[in-house]
């Protein structure tokens, strides 16, 4: 690294805990090839000793440094600062969705005991005497987009149903619809969750907005194929007589 | 479903740390509307110049014309168009299709006016309520809307026959306005072919696809469509409004139908 690479920038970082805090100002030298995640850990290195960040990977996989980005939701560790408008402060931010604990750091607890109110994987009866399942490429294709969710909840955050209207004990969030959306298109799977869908998970409650499809790291096309076609089996369930019919006689 | 025991902040309209310009994109979206809106509201109520003398012409906005003029049911009170009696069809498709109303729901009813961007209204009640929970009605329009992408094609195909020394509509020939008119079905169909609910219905609703060749095959090129719906959302409704503007304008003599031969 030449010192011709390096510059400064202006850090505003959002300091505080559950109940006050407020936006900090921290500049810091950067250099070509940095994220945010690596110049708030220069900040706490060299500046703010006690600035709580929560981290692992650094490579975008583990989703633990989910934050606000210039008010963007964002992982800290994905967002390069080339990408950033460095003429004003870049403003760090911890997620909004969810409680404070300190500085950058949420609590992401409701999502973990959502996910436990959701009907397990229920495996049908095995296809081979030997307790083994055959399934087709192009079926398991389908559901394994949703699996390379990291949970690093900034669909959660996005959505404006928790975000804005604080429904969290009313809609379960996109991350839990894709979740459900890979068990109830698994071609194994054989629990039935369309009641719970609409009901308890409150799927009727996403006006389709896109936000958690654009913000998510892995770029799971969460709205398309997986809100969308589990909205269509909650209308086949208790919206559309003629597909009843269908299945009566069917 | 859990709740959340700690209050979180609440966003005012408006409020948002977001700098970017991330009002442009429901500005253009409402705008879009409104253009549209207010141009078939014209042609709505203007109930004229939908056809053209000499040709087969007829403006996707009145087809199919099932009463030239007011039959005898029809409410006295209501200025009559002909095309009310089958606008409602695929306007209604459109207004329930699943991209339009993400869409419609941030530039127009601003919930949200962007992502992170703050709300005007405190309540929310989404599609699980009336009267939101019409939109799953969705479906419905759907067959309707494909019943007219073979209407719209007919009149493709009717917009190549002219007026002739054997009668109205007995001469082949191309116009320019017989490759407009030709587009329109094709575009209307790439985008009714790429709906979600159809994307559902043929093959999306089974766990397991592949056990149909040709379900499997059908569910790949709907989805490949499907990934493509934005675009021809836009594309087609302006087109739409577009071949009804062409054949006004020649109707009206502002503008020259060109034959090719």
């Amino acid at each position: 690294m030449t010192p011709q690479n390096e510059s400064k920038a202006i850090f505003r970082i959002w300091r505080g805990d559950a109940t006050q805090g407020a936006f900090q100002d921290y500049t810091t030298e950067i250099s070509s090839g940095m994220v945010v995640l690596d110049a708030v850990h220069k900040i706490q290195a060299e500046q703010a000793n006690d600035l709580a960040v929560r981290w692992n990977c650094k490579a975008g996989k583990c989703g633990s440094c989910s934050a606000e980005i210039n008010g963007s939701p964002k992982l800290m560790c994905m967002t390069r600062l080339n990408t950033l408008p460095l003429d004003q402060p870049v403003t760090v931010e911890p997620m909004h969705t969810f409680p404070r604990i300190k500085d950058l750091v949420t609590d992401v607890s409701w999502n973990y005991r959502v996910k436990k109110e959701i009907k397990k994987f229920q495996p049908r009866k095995p296809d081979a005497a030997d307790g083994t399942w055959r399934m087709q490429q192009s079926d398991v294709d389908r559901v394994q987009e949703f699996r390379k969710c990291i949970e690093c909840f900034l669909c959660q955050d996005v959505c404006h149903v928790l975000r804005d209207h604080h429904m969290h004990d009313q809609f379960i969030g996109p991350r839990f619809l894709v979740y459900a959306a890979a068990l109830e298109m698994n071609p194994i799977d054989s629990a039935d969750r369309i009641a719970e869908l609409r009901d308890s998970c409150g799927i009727g409650l996403c006006n389709i907005t896109k936000c958690c499809t654009k913000v998510c790291p892995e770029e799971i096309k969460i709205t398309d194929n997986a809100i969308i076609p589990l909205k269509e089996r909650v209308v086949d369930r208790f919206y559309d007589p003629l597909t009843r019919l269908f299945k009566m006689f069917g | 479903m859990s709740a959340i025991d700690v209050p979180l902040q609440k966003n005012r309209f408006g409020q948002t740390r977001r700098k970017d310009r991330w009002w442009i994109e429901p500005l253009f979206v409402f705008l879009g509307y409104l253009i549209f809106t207010v141009y078939a509201n014209y042609a709505l109520l203007a109930n004229n110049y939908y056809e053209l003398p000499g040709t087969q012409y007829l403006s996707p906005m009145y087809s199919p014309l099932l009463f030239r003029y007011a039959p005898g049911w029809w409410p006295a009170i209501l200025p009559y168009s002909a095309a009310a009696l089958i606008l409602w069809a695929p306007l209604g498709f459109r207004i329930t299709c699943y991209y339009y109303r993400g869409a419609y729901y941030k530039a127009v009813w601003l919930d949200p006016p962007s992502c992170t961007v703050g709300e005007p209204r405190k309540s929310y009640w989404g599609e699980r309520s009336f009267p939101l929970i019409l939109q799953n009605v969705h479906r419905y329009f759907l067959y309707l809307a494909i019943v007219f992408i073979f209407i719209l094609s007919y009149d493709a195909w009717r917009g190549l026959w002219f007026d002739g020394p054997n009668g109205p509509g007995t001469q082949f020939g191309i116009g320019l306005g017989s490759i407009i008119l030709i587009l329109n079905p094709i575009f209307l169909g790439l985008y009714t072919f790429g709906c979600h609910s159809l994307r559902h219905l043929i093959g999306g609703r089974k766990d397991v696809i592949s056990s149909s060749a040709v379900r499997q095959s059908c569910y790949n090129c709907v989805s490949y469509l499907n990934r493509r719906h934005m675009k021809w959302a836009w594309i087609s409704m302006f087109y739409v409004g577009f071949v009804d503007l062409y054949i006004r304008l020649c109707a009206k003599g502002i503008w020259h139908d060109w034959r090719i031969f």
